[in-house]
């Protein structure tokens, strides 16, 4: 009965955690299924959303602050995000691995620039009270705060599934996906439409910045223990697959919080890399990938 | 390789070999921890300048190869029975299994290179030959230089945690902090760099380096031609990773530690902005860009450490978008412009 219990709350981690990778990849998934192109400074925005929600939620407390925090902080790494895109990865982008390295150089020089203006030391989002409670289920208890991040990723997952299907851009962004040549010779403007997703995609992991710091300290180094399981998550994903990404998140975001209750931590971030090595021995084009008679997906 | 360049060659070799004569030990020491580092560079100019493939992950490579050697030298300073001292403070009481091999010290030479190539050959296979290349094998590199140095931090019963293993006066019973021990490990290390180089050399110039080149610019073509891309790619990152253990032992053992602050992501990809600096075709480049980079570290960031972050985060966008030929590159268009005006006249 233990077992049980524990299991079914570790279960519920593995959830919050797969929502917070799913956010932090979602971003980098939308890019790399447009422009095959990895932002290593994509961490850096989950740290921006962090700091803005701190500040913002230092000027406005309470739940009024929240609801301000999360457009600053989508705003506020969306830009930077767009930023990025028009100065570095378009001149980089038919090189990708050069953009992980240009890229990466920026991601130092944001930690750093973050070191310098709020200390090396983690500042804390001070979230509303009604939050700092759990919801008891018999003899399980689940965080609010974890609740409403799946909540809330749930929500962008929805309102994300619907922009890409129902929308003239989510049109435009299918068919860049999936031959970008040919959307570009039938006169779609490509370059508009990597900045509009970049952006978008920056956005969404301002948002996660929020929700990591609503779980703990930020930190400028807050976003690089997210952003490699993100990274894997888009590995395993496919070919920026937004449904392969979720799985691929929830997969790996269960997968740890699971072998957790028998090995620590660092254990468990080999065992998730084993099982992603261990996984594109069976589907090494991810979770999901379209069908394609190209030679190089 | 023209005449005037190897005469060159030979002449930076040559004051290279008679600089004991001239500098201090902790100069001479500092020369030949970086000189070690340029072997790593040399496997990076194979994998990433050739081969086309990227690896995040050089670090733990160098850290197998650092670890080898340094459970060796933990080991042959004690007495029959003993166990390092870390392990004592942990409350372990016998050494573990995988501990013991290391005992002998063939065991460690040779641990050395084939664990790393062992390791690495494995890995690279496994991605590999289910065709997953390019960013993503960038990005499960990273993940495993981020997964190595975790674990090396939380066994740290086993392994010394964060601060690694140190102390390790004796090499084979010589004493390493003598002026002779010195200058004989600097001879020691630039025999094994200017070796990796004319092996990489004649490496380049053989048919597998006409099919690294392959892999590189058209690895489709390659198959449509009969060859299986994967066996060179596995090989070309096995050598790789080979002198990156290569380069880690020497590195420890001028350095007397090896932690896990080395074989991390962080600087993992530091070893590739060196290659990138140096020019990603060109061993010569790798080499001097090895010791300029890591020079410019040592005094920047012993002055300056924000700065040095700042200045190393700007060197990968800059050389990356402005110079992706690096110093190579601007050293082959001033001599092509010399050589032109030469003609003209």
């Amino acid at each position: 009965m233990d077992g049980v219990v524990l299991a079914l709350g570790q279960g519920f981690n593995g959830l919050s955690v797969a929502s917070l990778y799913l956010l932090a990849a979602l971003g980098l998934a939308l890019s790399f299924g447009l422009m095959r192109v990895i932002n290593m400074a994509h961490g850096e925005l989950l740290m921006l959303g962090g700091y803005i929600a701190y500040l913002v939620m230092k000027a406005v407390p309470g739940t009024a602050g929240l609801l301000l925090a999360l457009p600053a902080a989508f705003a506020g790494s969306a830009l930077l995000g767009a930023a990025i895109e028009a100065t570095l990865i378009r001149r980089l982008a038919a090189r990708p691995l050069d953009t992980l390295l240009a890229t990466w150089g920026l991601s130092l020089i944001l930690q750093q620039a973050a070191r310098n203006i709020f200390g090396p030391i983690g500042v804390e989002v001070r979230a509303p009270a009604w939050m700092n409670t759990a919801v008891a289920v018999g003899p399980l208890s689940f965080a609010t705060t974890r609740i409403l991040i799946l909540a809330l990723s749930v929500v962008l997952l929805a309102g994300l599934a619907l922009l890409l299907t129902r929308t003239r851009i989510g049109l435009l962004v299918r068919a860049v996906n999936q031959d970008r040549m040919m959307a570009a010779a039938v006169g779609v403007d490509v370059r508009r439409v990597d900045m509009v997703m970049f952006a978008l995609g920056s956005g969404v992991a301002g948002l996660a910045g929020v929700a990591l710091g609503l779980l703990g300290p930020v930190t400028p180094t807050v976003g690089q223990s997210y952003i490699v399981p993100a990274f894997l998550v888009v590995v395993m994903g496919g070919l920026g697959s937004i449904t392969g990404s979720t799985v691929a998140a929830i997969i790996l975001g269960v997968f740890t919080a699971m072998v957790q209750i028998f090995v620590d931590v660092s254990v468990a971030q080999v065992l998730m890399l084993l099982l992603v090595i261990a996984f594109i021995q069976v589907r090494p084009q991810g979770v999901l990938a379209p069908r394609t008679r190209a030679l190089d997906a | 390789m023209t005449r005037p360049a190897l005469i060159a060659m030979v002449l930076a070799v040559a004051a290279a070999a008679v600089l004991p004569f001239l500098l201090g030990s902790y100069d001479l020491n500092l020369i030949a921890r970086f000189m070690a580092l340029g072997i790593l560079a040399l496997g990076l100019v194979l994998l990433w300048g050739e081969t086309g493939i990227l690896s995040l992950g050089q670090g733990v490579y160098f850290g197998l190869g650092g670890y080898a050697l340094a459970m060796h030298l933990k080991l042959s300073g004690l007495g029959p029975g003993e166990i390092p001292d870390f392990m004592v403070w942990s409350g372990v009481k016998t050494l573990p299994w995988w501990w013991q091999p290391f005992e002998n010290p063939a065991v460690a030479l040779i641990g050395v290179v084939a664990i790393p190539g062992l390791v690495a050959g494995l890995f690279a296979w496994m991605v590999f030959h289910r065709r997953v290349g390019g960013t993503y094998f960038a990005l499960i590199t990273q993940a495993l230089a981020l997964a190595f140095a975790t674990l090396l931090i939380s066994q740290q019963a086993t392994t010394g945690g964060f601060n690694g293993l140190t102390e390790f006066p004796t090499l084979f019973g010589i004493d390493l902090n003598t002026l002779g021990a010195i200058r004989g490990l600097y001879w020691i290390t630039l025999a094994a760099l200017v070796g990796a180089a004319l092996l990489l050399a004649l490496l380049r110039a053989s048919r597998f380096g006409t099919l690294l080149r392959a892999v590189r610019d058209g690895e489709n073509r390659m198959r449509f031609l009969g060859y299986d891309p994967t066996p060179y790619k596995v090989a070309a990152f096995t050598v790789a990773a080979m002198l990156a253990g290569l380069s880690g032992a020497l590195f420890t053992l001028h350095a007397g530690v090896v932690s896990p602050a080395l074989v991390g992501v962080v600087p993992s990809i530091e070893m590739v902005i060196w290659v990138a600096i140096g020019g990603r075709h060109s061993l010569v480049g790798a080499i001097v860009a090895a010791l300029l980079v890591n020079l410019a570290r040592d005094r920047i960031s012993s002055a300056l450490p924000e700065l040095w972050l700042y200045a190393l985060g700007a060197l990968f966008i800059v050389v990356v978008t402005l110079m992706p030929r690096g110093l190579a590159g601007i050293g082959q268009d001033l001599m092509a412009r010399l050589m032109r005006k030469g003609a003209a006249q």
